[in-house]
């Protein structure tokens, strides 16, 4: 991948926005957690926390992150960014997120750690899957635009 | 040698009507009528793409995904298949079929989605998941991962079926590309004799896209002189670019001192074989090695980085930094002119080579083993020797002479002429007034438009080689010529020629392009 700044962004936000939150959606019923403490539905206690934590990775992506891993990139001189940085780009984010929900996430009795990595990773191998392919097939432009989608 | 490499002069004047006249030579704007005075017949269509090599062959591809019909583009060519002349130039550099070119896993002229990569089809043709893993870690484990030519040529001919490239192709040489009178441009197509019942064709299309490859490949001048000047000594001269396998033959029957020039991965390759012919066929080759400028350690910064070099040799992946191909780098010499952009190309062009480990241990035992010897210098001369062998003068960048005695020199330095030297862009230069980029090749627009051809509604695009120095440095590459090819076609599709592909197009595409299924004529 060789994304600019703005490609960066803009292909962030597609893809928590058009491919996470979707699987989010469709999983969040099915992640492990304390399910016998649930009030009600196990479910309607979960996603406002596998919810909550996508917007986390969004957010904190757009303003922290990928001004972080741009720095980075213009400091390799073929200023790209290798498919397997994308991977490890999970290892510090999750961190940093599982913190942050656990200061503003919603309370739940449901959620645990096993939830959040159950959400979290196999979201981030989809978004990884997604742009290593299919991204190119339905926006063409993209690998030749830095990565932008939008604008 | 195919005809494309060299510029073929025309046939002896034999007495067949429909020849150029003076008229029109003379004038800049052809009408309609002055055609017919000369007896040229003329044929309609409405895009024309000349050369017929890698280049066109992906701008039709392009076209035809956006719905153009094979009756609309003509492809103006003097070789049978779009990769002949690229296939001839790669298996003579030393990258025979089965070995692995310096191209990107996603630069894939036979697909313009560049997925799935070559990566995952070697994967699933050798049964091994090496490739993919290789994509997916490089460039920090592993090199950087590239196709084999056999990989990209099987999967070219299948995509030539696909898209019924072979209705379009028209045989024969392009003499000269001119504006017409209201509008479009004539392009003069000389076919093959006995073809055609005139000397001449003259195709009349709304727009022209010039994909013509190399105006040709140049010798050092020194060498061209030593050759002109001891005909009889000049087969120990060669150009890698030129079949010179009797080199290789003869040092493996006796033992010879070979001198190498260049930095660039035409020398890499080279030295792999003749390193190769050493360790495994015996050979008694001591290989000499001359770079002009020589980098040990990192150079030239831009933005936040240096470029990484070491043993004379600067490294790159490709022939740009990777984000030439739409990233950074791109962004970055969009916004350059003159001089500015010149600075750019001198920082990540020049001579270098991809770092590939077995390259690196190779010359390492080489060096160790005393066989192989890098100098620095400019040459003086190039001169016979009494005993047989040629002696090249050389001047260091300190100021200190020397002599390097060898009995063959392989140039490996890759010169490209002037555009001048190609007639089509010659007669374009004096007869439609284009002009020249910084780096003195043809001037395009960010869409690859030529900058001051345009004839009426029609447009004159170009591609590949010829436009290096533009907005866009990745040109000479297989994914250069893709990113191009989708701007020509948005282009030509913003004003009406052929569809735009957006994704509901792009995806219908696609699954008919993984279905092998053909496209509509």
């Amino acid at each position: 991948m060789i994304p600019t700044f703005i490609g960066r962004l803009q292909t962030r936000f597609f893809l928590v926005v058009f491919v996470a939150l979707p699987w989010t959606l469709i999983v969040t019923p099915f992640l492990p957690g304390n399910r016998d403490a649930a009030d009600g539905s196990v479910a309607a206690d979960l996603y406002p926390v596998t919810l909550t934590a996508l917007a986390i990775i969004l957010v904190l992506g757009l303003v922290l992150w990928e001004p972080i891993y741009y720095f980075l990139q213009i400091c390799r001189w073929e200023k790209d960014w290798p498919a397997m940085f994308f991977m490890i780009e999970l290892i510090p984010e999750a961190i940093l997120a599982w913190y942050v929900l656990k200061w503003i996430g919603p309370a739940s009795d449901v959620a645990t750690f096993s939830t959040f990595l159950w959400h979290i990773i196999p979201t981030w191998i989809i978004m990884w899957l997604f742009v290593l392919g299919p991204i190119k097939v339905l926006f063409i432009r993209w690998r030749f635009n830095g990565g932008r989608i939008f604008f | 040698m195919p005809a494309s490499v060299v510029d073929m002069p025309d046939e002896p004047a034999a007495q067949v009507p429909g020849e150029l006249t003076q008229e029109l030579f003379d004038t800049d704007i052809w009408p309609d009528e002055m055609l017919t005075r000369a007896g040229i017949p003329i044929v309609d269509t409405t895009f024309v793409t000349c050369g017929g090599g890698m280049g066109s062959f992906v701008m039709t591809d392009y076209l035809r995904v956006a719905g153009v019909p094979t009756s609309q583009i003509r492809v103006l060519s003097n070789i049978d298949v779009p990769w002949q002349t690229y296939e001839y130039l790669t298996r003579v550099s030393q990258v025979p079929r089965p070995e692995r070119l310096r191209s990107d896993s996603q630069g894939m002229p036979d697909c313009l989605w560049g997925f799935p990569s070559y990566a995952l089809r070697e994967s699933r043709k050798e049964k091994t998941l090496a490739p993919i893993w290789s994509v997916l870690t490089e460039p920090v484990f592993v090199d950087y991962w590239t196709p084999r030519a056999g990989t990209v040529f099987a999967g070219l001919e299948k995509e030539v079926r696909r898209i019924g490239y072979q209705d379009m192709l028209v045989r024969g040489q392009v003499r000269m590309v001119r504006r017409r009178a209201g509008g479009g441009y004539f392009t003069i197509l000389t076919p093959p004799p006995g073809t055609s019942a005139t000397k001449r064709v003259a195709y009349r299309s709304l727009h022209v896209h010039l994909s013509l490859g190399y105006p040709g490949l140049k010798f050092l001048p020194d060498l061209q002189k030593f050759r002109s000047d001891y005909p009889a000594r000049a087969a120990q001269v060669v150009n890698a670019y030129e079949p010179h396998e009797q080199v290789y033959e003869a040092l493996l029957q006796r033992p010879g001192r070979v001198l190498v020039r260049g930095g660039g991965i035409v020398a890499s390759r080279v030295l792999q074989r003749l390193m190769e012919d050493r360790m495994n066929k015996g050979a008694q080759t001591q290989i000499l090695h001359l770079f002009r400028t020589y980098v040990d350690g990192k150079h030239n910064k831009w933005m936040l980085s240096r470029r990484r070099g070491a043993y004379g040799f600067a490294f790159q992946g490709f022939n740009a930094p990777k984000s030439a191909w739409g990233g950074v780098h791109t962004e970055q010499l969009q916004k350059l002119e003159g001089d500015a952009r010149k600075h750019l190309y001198e920082l990540t062009g020049g001579a270098h080579t991809p770092y590939r480990r077995l390259w690196l241990k190779q010359m390492k035992q080489s060096r160790e083993e005393g066989w192989y010897t890098t100098f620095q210098g400019e040459v003086v001369s190039v001169t016979p020797s009494p005993t047989g062998s040629i002696l090249t003068e050389i001047k260091q960048r300190n100021g200190g002479q020397g002599v390097i005695d060898s009995d063959f020199i392989i140039d490996c330095t890759g010169l490209e002429a002037d555009i001048r030297e190609h007639r089509v862009w010659a007669d374009l230069l004096d007869h439609t007034g284009i002009g020249r980029n910084p780096l003195g090749r043809v001037d395009v627009e960010i869409s690859s438009e030529v900058r001051h051809a345009r004839s009426g509604n029609g447009r004159m695009y170009a591609s590949g080689s010829a436009t290096y120095g533009g907005y866009f440095q990745g040109v000479d590459t297989f994914l250069g010529l893709q990113f191009t090819a989708q701007h020509i076609a948005d282009d030509l599709a913003s004003i009406g020629f052929g569809k735009h592909i957006g994704p509901r197009r792009s995806i219908s595409n696609w699954w008919k392009w993984l279905r092998h299924k053909e496209l509509a004529k």
